[in-house]
């Protein structure tokens, strides 16, 4: 034992095997690493029922000419107004072509199950697309210079088509994604 | 400092039992009190010790505030209520929390401030500083997180501000934001996780602090001379008594001036806002985060204009993360040789211009930024109507009446409508972009340029002679003190 010099045992040892397992171990705990780091961070993205709850019907005949209603899916503001004909009217004759966000009033409306459009029920988002404040509507007595809506945050104006006419937004206040189920019931939904 | 030899002698046989095994004891011995500081140590060199304590007072009134508090949409306000007006000295507990929040900030500004004055971040303690920037961040981030619980209109819609700026970043940014708010917006799933990481993150800064202290202890404090130690025997005096009892004393005044706010004036650096309950459909007409806060907020509000792809609401949000992000790297922006500005009588004027444009941003980022602060002009009323071609007109005026005559002079067709036309003014916007810009110029031009530049004052050969110096009775004593 004792005439074996130690050095001996090292001359053995291939390098390239060595750090072949060592670079496939690190590999194989670092792919551990990521798999249970994974759920980990897919936790915190929406539940199924909270993503069950991103959309709503709504029933429209019970929203007054002239007024509007609110709701909220998913803690996000919505519009829902009854235009009277002399706002349908103000929104169909504004020149579209001077707007920030050029649209026109048809196409911020969806058809109901006839193909037809219903003019008086515009829904919109109720985020005001400047810095996402919730403006204010008839139903709080400020309808701002252009008969839509007013964000008292910045000072803008949205006439009643929920079109961007004055003030800091930069685009017109977005139509969500939604359908008629029937004359009288449209889904919202995120 | 390290590689100063350890006094600590264990006297009982407990104590010579556990320093083989935990020595516990002489760590603290060596680390707070015999542990070698300069003895020329003024008071702006107390608020580290002040900082301790406030995070030890956040910890324990937040861990009893926890007992009561509920993290659920429909329940957090009123149980916030709760606590302050039906459990036992409940509103003590949450005042003594809403307001050592922001105690604690007063003091990590000035703690701050002291550090980029006598140069502290400077070799050999670039570690140290680095480490202090990381607790910065992460109070931001709790007390961000922790004035969401109260589920208050402020605490709804100015966290909504900021999570919103997350989805200026392109592509991933909604993704992010999703993933951040657990949902489509800020909702119970939100709030649980704010509360979730409100309670964590304290612990992860204790754990940060103790890295702080131990990257402090190894090259030992700076000092307003910004001479390091010489001379142990001369240039020091043990920790304890001396600095025990000047920072004992400095607590205790500031936690005097703390008890004045909690006591008599509990609301005055909050918001009424926030005594109402969140509500998703109705937006506080100001929407302002609290008070040390503001100068970043005043700098993200700076940022109004696009740069070349990257659009003015991104560049904000850039701009105010760089704003934190340049602390990190100072130690390398700033190429002076000499650290205390004491010796730098150049670089001193602009150090105080620094102070002066943080707090006008402050100022700042409380204000609307449209709002006049120099009017240049009146405002106008500015009639729009359609002529008798049908063409687009306008006509200023600068009296009302004559304003509203012209306007109901036109015919039913010309639909008019008049509106104020704000006068030309220097508004908070403008000053905003002059004090983020001075901010910026600071560390990235003003500390790189001057410290090649200038030329500095004689610094002192030793701490020792700067004391003499300062004091010339001091060398021929007088009265000793009774031993
Ligand atoms: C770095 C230390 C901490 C800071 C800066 C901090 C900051 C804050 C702030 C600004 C608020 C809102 C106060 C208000 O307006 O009502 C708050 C609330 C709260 N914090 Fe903390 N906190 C800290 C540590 C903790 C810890 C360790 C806990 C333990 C769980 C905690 C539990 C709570 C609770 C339950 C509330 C809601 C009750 C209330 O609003 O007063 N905090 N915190
Ligand atoms: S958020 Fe509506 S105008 Fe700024």
């Amino acid at each position: 034992m004792t005439d074996t010099p130690v050095t001996d045992a090292h001359d053995d040892i291939d390098e390239d095997r060595r750090n072949f397992i060592h670079i496939v171990t690190g590999m194989a705990a670092a792919g551990g690493v990521a798999v249970i780091a994974w759920p980990l961070i897919d936790q915190m993205n929406p539940a199924a029922d909270t993503k069950a709850a991103s959309s709503l019907d709504v029933d429209i005949s019970k929203v007054p000419e002239g007024g509007e209603i609110r709701v909220l899916i998913g803690g996000q503001p919505f519009f829902i107004r009854h235009r009277t004909q002399a706002e349908i009217a103000s929104a169909r004759n504004a020149n579209t072509q001077s707007l920030r966000d050029p649209q026109t009033d048809e196409e911020r409306l969806v058809p109901t199950p006839d193909g037809a459009y219903n003019p008086a029920i515009l829904v919109t988002s109720g985020v005001c697309t400047h810095l996402g404040c919730v403006p204010v509507g008839p139903a709080q007595g400020n309808v701002g210079d252009y008969g839509g809506w007013y964000c008292a945050c910045h000072g803008s104006h949205y006439d009643t088509s929920g079109r961007i006419r004055k003030g800091p937004a930069p685009s017109n206040l977005p139509v969500p994604d939604y359908r008629y189920v029937s004359d009288t019931v449209i889904n919202i939904s995120l | 400092m390290s590689g100063h030899e350890s006094t600590y002698e264990p006297k009982t046989g407990f104590e010579k039992w556990l320093d083989t095994r935990l020595p516990l004891p002489r760590l603290v011995h060596d680390s707070f009190v015999d542990f070698p500081t300069p003895k020329n140590l003024n008071y702006w060199y107390t608020f580290g010790g002040i900082l301790s304590i406030f995070l030890v007072i956040q910890i324990v009134t937040g861990i009893v505030l926890a007992m009561h508090y509920t993290a659920d949409v429909d329940h957090a306000f009123a149980s916030v209520e709760r606590i302050m007006r039906d459990v036992p000295y409940g509103w003590l507990l949450r005042y003594v929390h809403a307001n050592g929040a922001s105690f604690f900030f007063l003091a990590v500004y000035v703690h701050m401030f002291r550090g980029l004055y006598y140069g502290s971040y400077k070799a050999p303690r670039e570690v140290l500083w680095i480490l202090g920037c990381i607790i910065f961040l992460l109070m931001v981030a709790t007390a961000f997180l922790g004035y969401m619980l109260p589920w208050g209109q402020m605490s709804l819609h100015g966290a909504n501000v900021i999570v919103n700026l997350f989805g200026a970043i392109p592509l991933v940014g909604e993704g992010i934001k999703t993933w951040l708010l657990g949902g489509p917006s800020i909702g119970n799933a939100t709030l649980q996780r704010f509360f979730s990481l409100h309670y964590l993150l304290p612990f992860v800064i204790a754990g940060v602090v103790i890295l702080h202290v131990w990257a402090l202890h190894v090259p030992g404090n700076n000092n307003p001379t910004g001479v390091e130690v010489k001379d142990t025997r001369k240039d020091t005096v043990p920790f304890h008594p001396y600095y025990t009892v000047k920072d004992g004393f400095a607590i205790v005044v500031f936690l005097l001036i703390f008890a004045a706010f909690v006591f008599y004036m509990p609301n005055v650096l909050g918001h009424a806002d926030n005594y109402v309950e969140a509500d998703p459909l109705v937006t506080p007409a100001h929407i302002v985060p609290e008070w040390y806060l503001l100068p970043f907020y005043a700098i993200l509000r700076a940022i109004t204009f696009d740069i070349g792809p990257i659009d003015a609401k991104l560049l904000g949000v850039i701009a105010m993360f760089a704003a934190i992000a340049v602390l990190f790297v100072v130690p390398w922006l700033d190429t002076s040789r000499v650290k205390s500005m004491r010796y730098r009588p150049v670089a001193r004027q602009f150090f105080f211009g620094f102070v002066a444009a943080c707090l006008l941003l402050g100022w700042v980022g409380a204000s609307n930024p449209d709002d006049p602060i120099i009017p240049l002009g009146s405002d106008k009323l500015v009639v729009e109507y359609s002529d008798e071609n049908g063409l687009a007109a306008a006509r200023t005026f600068e009296v009302y009446d004559e304003a509203a005559a012209f306007r109901d002079g036109l015919g039913e067709e010309a639909g008019a409508s008049m509106a104020v036309q704000k006068a030309p003014a220097f508004t908070f916007l403008h000053l905003g972009q002059i004090l983020t810009l001075y901010y910026f110029a600071y560390f990235l031009v003003i500390l790189p340029l001057l410290g090649l530049r200038e030329r500095p004052d004689e610094e002192p050969d030793s701490i020792h002679k700067s004391v003499l110096a300062r004091e010339p009775s001091a060398g021929t004593p007088i009265a000793q003190p009774a031993e």
